[in-house]
């Protein structure tokens, strides 16, 4: 019996070697290069983070809560406010949305609902080229093409219209060469609205057939199907296109330094010239000499970051939990 | 009965109209940009353009410096981005899988993809151009870099997660390790919707100004060396089109032109690409 | 494909990779204002000598930023800095050619010249007390012209400016009420009115607004045919920018190394001395790292010899000969390299 467990005992001591792959030694290797990857987009984030709020903490530690709502931003005496670009850039951002979100989604149901099939593709391809112009591009053709048009048939003929002490006159106010807060917010409309529209229209095709056919089969008019259809079906997809929107539009910097006109001041009318974040880091980054004039732009910056942060973030919780567009 | 079921159509037609009337306005701004393009800057298109340098006023000049040294620090920027961004996608999607830190790298990722680029240049100042006292084309292509990341990350990861299931079973079951597996057939299988990425995220830093302006500056020369300021088109367009001189402005629009062009070209490239894809 | 795509990469990596410039680059940034004639003056040294002397218009406050920064060869400035800054950071200050500032204006059927304005209105109209055209106080000024009932459009700089210093000293000595309000700097904060990014972006919104009214410097008014202001001098007569009037205002300036150059040109006495100039001024390191300085200030003696005429041509006045002699001396006993002078 001993010399039977002796015998049987060496194999079982012993566990035959595991045959490995070739070059699975590197596996490991390998999973680290990635995880390393991965690791430098986190910190590529919190760099641009910690960064922001190290340059900026000085402006708000002297100027508290008043650089959130001052106005006054004045580099003879060090003494900033950044409420004008912070208004600026909100504005812009929210009136461009405005006025791009009825459109944009008009364009993707036109695309899936409207369209003669033939058409479909070709005005598809050209709605993402539109996305894809750069931003430099739309400033500019917003500076020399859009801007004198715009002062010569909208703003020129409503500010001599305007009679003189009228409220339509402050409303109508501002500077008559077509640029300012409006153009600027017309311009970036015209940017998100192919970004929108393209999500959306990827959105509209992920409705089951069945559930459209199913509405046009109870004798829905098109407007009612995709209205109390389709358009629900996707809800929470859609408002997260929306927001990735919204945060596109927050960020734009060159289309907007084009045309808005460069002033720190609330607009007081619907042609006055504003600025942005962007815009007012773009213009006076490269030479604030003060060490308190950058930190002003740094902590402008960083609340920038913040908005567009929180927003994206809520975009892709929505989106995430709807499809992965 | 019947009004309100006529109240119900038209209320449908108007919203038709509206509908084409929206993609029409979108196709009438899409032409419009274009046709201003080609009208304002197609004059200025010859040979000059791409064989001087830019001018200095009332000098003949071209944008040969400025086509140069967007090329050059979009592909050092590319191989960057390329490098970290296929192995970051490669690890969402086989190694990360659904776990907590695989959630946030990916909401990371993605803030990182629409974030405002001129914070991108902010950073890069901070940390390449202050300290190490010079503005250079390696700044800028860092801060290109950065951009482009995310773009060839999602995509990698997309397309790796459509792959099937048996791919990677196939090559457990011969025995490869995990890193052959991915390579080998992953990757090559792959291979179209990461080449994808890698285009449109080279279209969208092509056209990108902001992170240009505090990293590279601007040159007025021929530039090679990527340690010194560099010109690039979007810089140089920023620059002129400001300017009051005509023949600047010209340049700025001849600029716009070939950067418009270029990059719908390389999305037209993209979707006859993906499409030949589609068809088995 | 891919194979291709990749032989393609790095292909141009490699070009890129390759420093073989055999040609010496310097790098400056800074004022607007001289930039068209720093480039001219780039452009004909570079197909003399070879030398890539690389100047960018980022506005006088980006050009001290960037030279405090040491990321330039070079700063630009048409705001002079203080003797005591200029030895807290060790550098030299000298001036390169004279700008004049003038205002500009965009109305129907007034040319060059025609507007005559003077200090105090200006400084009215830039605090936005003056809101039209056709006030009073512009119309007694000129009585022969008729001036529309248009809204002034109010332009300034939307970047930290020299140009913009030079304009807001000239205000703050004229007008009690704008040094009061605003001050001098090279950036203020504007009473009213919209922002253009540099001189040509000022030119650019005045030449596309009517009824608007900006500075610029000379060149950019006369080399965009922009309607410039007569101005009132220092003895109230109404003077107009051209080369003469700026030397006129450079005629009794002393010029001294111990204010690093940098006497004040504004509201000179002295017949058709124009009251709003000034001198341009390069920032350098006394104490130089590298031959990049020693280049730096070959260029600018080779502009002090031979880059008159471009400057002229661009509407610039070049400094007198005595005060170049005083400069050439300052860069030979101040800016060393290793000991020894640089130059």
């Amino acid at each position: 019996m001993a010399e039977l467990s002796a015998a049987a005992a060496p194999k079982q001591a012993r566990p035959p070697k595991q045959a490995r792959p070739k070059g699975a030694a590197f596996d490991p290797w390998f999973k680290m290069c990635c995880a390393a990857s991965a690791t430098l987009i986190l910190s590529a984030l919190t760099g641009v983070m910690i960064t922001l709020a190290f340059a900026g903490w000085p402006a708000f530690s002297k100027f508290g809560l008043s650089f959130f709502t001052s106005t006054e931003w004045n580099p003879v005496t060090d003494v900033y406010g950044g409420a004008g670009p912070i208004v600026g850039t909100l504005l812009t951002a929210a009136a461009a949305l405005i006025l791009a979100l009825p459109l944009a989604f008009a364009t993707a149901v036109f695309l899936t609902e409207f369209c003669p099939r033939s058409l479909r593709r070709p005005i598809g391809v050209a709605v993402e080229l539109l996305a894809g112009i750069p931003s430099i591009v739309y400033g500019i053709w917003g500076l020399f093409v859009f801007a004198p048009l715009f002062a010569k048939w909208v703003e020129i003929p409503l500010m001599s219209w305007a009679p003189p002490g009228s409220i339509w006159e402050t409303l109508f106010s501002g500077i008559p060469n077509g640029s300012g807060l409006l153009t600027a917010s017309i311009i970036v409309a015209m940017m998100i609205l192919p970004f929108i529209a393209a999500t959306l229209r990827e959105l509209l095709l992920s409705v089951p057939a069945r559930v459209r056919e199913s509405a046009y089969g109870v004798g829905c008019t098109s407007l009612e199907v995709v209205w109390s259809v389709t358009l629900p079906y996707v809800r929470r997809g859609a408002i997260g296109a929306i927001m990735l929107g919204l945060g596109r539009a927050l960020g734009e910097t060159m289309a907007v330094t084009f045309v808005i006109g460069n002033s720190h001041d609330f607009p007081h009318g619907l042609f006055d010239g504003g600025s942005t974040i962007a815009s007012t880091i773009a213009n006076e980054f490269a030479e604030a000499t003060s060490d308190m004039h950058v930190a002003a732009l740094a902590a402008l910056g960083l609340v920038l970051f913040l908005m567009t942060f929180i927003i994206l973030t809520v975009a892709r919780l929505l989106i995430g939990a709807q499809k992965n567009v | 009965m019947f009004a309100r079921r006529t109240r119900r159509s038209v209320a449908s037609a108007a919203f038709m109209v509206f509908c084409t009337a929206s993609t029409m306005l979108a196709m009438v701004v899409l032409i419009a940009i274009l046709g201003s393009l080609v009208y304002n800057g197609i004059g200025g298109v010859n040979l000059d353009v791409f064989t001087k340098d830019t001018p200095a006023t009332g000098s003949i000049g071209g944008l040969r410096n400025a086509i140069v040294g967007s090329i050059l620090m979009c592909a050092w920027a590319m191989a960057g981005a390329v490098a970290v961004g296929v192995l970051a996608g490669t690890w969402l999607s086989e190694y990360a899988g659904d776990s907590r830190l695989g959630s946030l790298v990916r909401l990371l990722n993605d803030v990182l993809l629409s974030a405002p680029s001129i914070l991108v240049g902010l950073f890069v100042y901070q940390i390449a151009v202050k300290p190490l006292h010079g503005f250079s084309g390696f700044a800028g292509a860092l801060a290109l870099a950065i951009l482009a990341v995310p773009v060839v990350t999602r995509t990698t990861e997309d397309v790796l997660k459509l792959q099937s299931r048996q791919l990677r079973e196939s090559g457990a079951a011969l025995g490869t390790p995990m890193w052959t597996t991915i390579r080998s057939i992953l990757w090559k299988a792959a291979g179209g919707g990461i080449i994808t990425g890698i285009l449109l995220a080279f279209a969208r830093i092509s056209g990108e100004t902001a992170p240009l302006l505090f990293t590279a500056l601007n040159n007025q020369f021929f530039e090679l060396n990527m340690l010194k300021p560099m010109a690039s088109l979007p810089a140089v367009i920023f620059n002129f089109a400001l300017s009051a001189y005509d023949d600047w402005r010209r340049l700025a629009w001849v600029g716009s032109l070939l950067i418009a062009f270029a990059v719908l070209a390389i999305n037209i490239l993209v979707r006859t690409l993906s499409r030949e894809k589609r068809r088995p | 494909m891919s194979k291709t795509l990749a032989v393609a990469l790095a292909a141009t990596l490699l070009a890129g990779a390759t420093t073989v410039q055999a040609a010496v680059t310097i790098s400056g940034a800074g004022a607007t204002a001289p930039a068209p004639v720093y480039t001219k003056w780039a452009e004909a040294y570079k197909a003399k000598t070879g030398v890539q002397l690389n100047y960018q218009g980022i506005g006088s406050g980006g050009g001290i930023k960037q030279i405090e920064a040491k990321t330039v060869d070079f700063g630009a400035s048409d705001k002079n800095l203080p003797i005591a800054d200029l030895n807290a950071h060790g550098l030299l200050q000298f001036p390169t050619v004279i700008v004049g500032i003038t205002p500009v204006v965009n109305l129907p059927g007034v040319g060059p010249g025609q507007i005559h304005l003077t200090g105090p209105v200006l400084a009215d109209i830039y605090l936005g007390e003056i809101r039209r055209w056709a006030d009073p106080r512009i119309q007694q000024l000129n009585p022969g012209l008729r001036l529309p009932n248009l809204p002034i459009t109010v332009v300034h700089r939307s970047d930290g400016s020299g140009t913009t210093y030079l304009y807001t000293s000239y205000l703050s000595e004229v007008s009690p009420s704008w040094k009061g309000k605003v001050g001098a700097s090279d950036s203020v904060q504007w009473p009213t009115g919209q922002g253009g990014k540099g001189n040509d972006g000022v030119a650019a919104f005045v030449r596309q607004t009517p009824g608007s009214v900006g500075y610029v410097e000379y060149a950019y008014a006369k080399n965009n045919g922009l309607a410039y202001a007569a101005v009132a001098d220092h003895d109230g007569a109404f003077v107009e920018p051209d080369e003469n009037s700026f030397k006129a205002a450079a005629a009794h300036a002393a010029w001294s190394p111990s204010n690093g150059f940098a006497p004040s040109l504004l509201n000179q006495p002295g017949a058709g001395a124009w009251p709003i100039a000034g001198a341009t001024y390069i920032l350098i390191y006394k104490e130089q790292t590298s031959a990049n300085g020693g280049q730096v200030l070959r260029f600018f003696n080779w502009a002090y010899q031979d880059g008159d005429g471009l400057a002229t041509n661009l509407a610039y006045v070049p400094l007198p000969a005595s005060v170049k002699e005083m400069v050439r001396r300052a860069w030979t006993t101040e800016v060393k390299f290793g000991g020894k002078p640089a130059l």
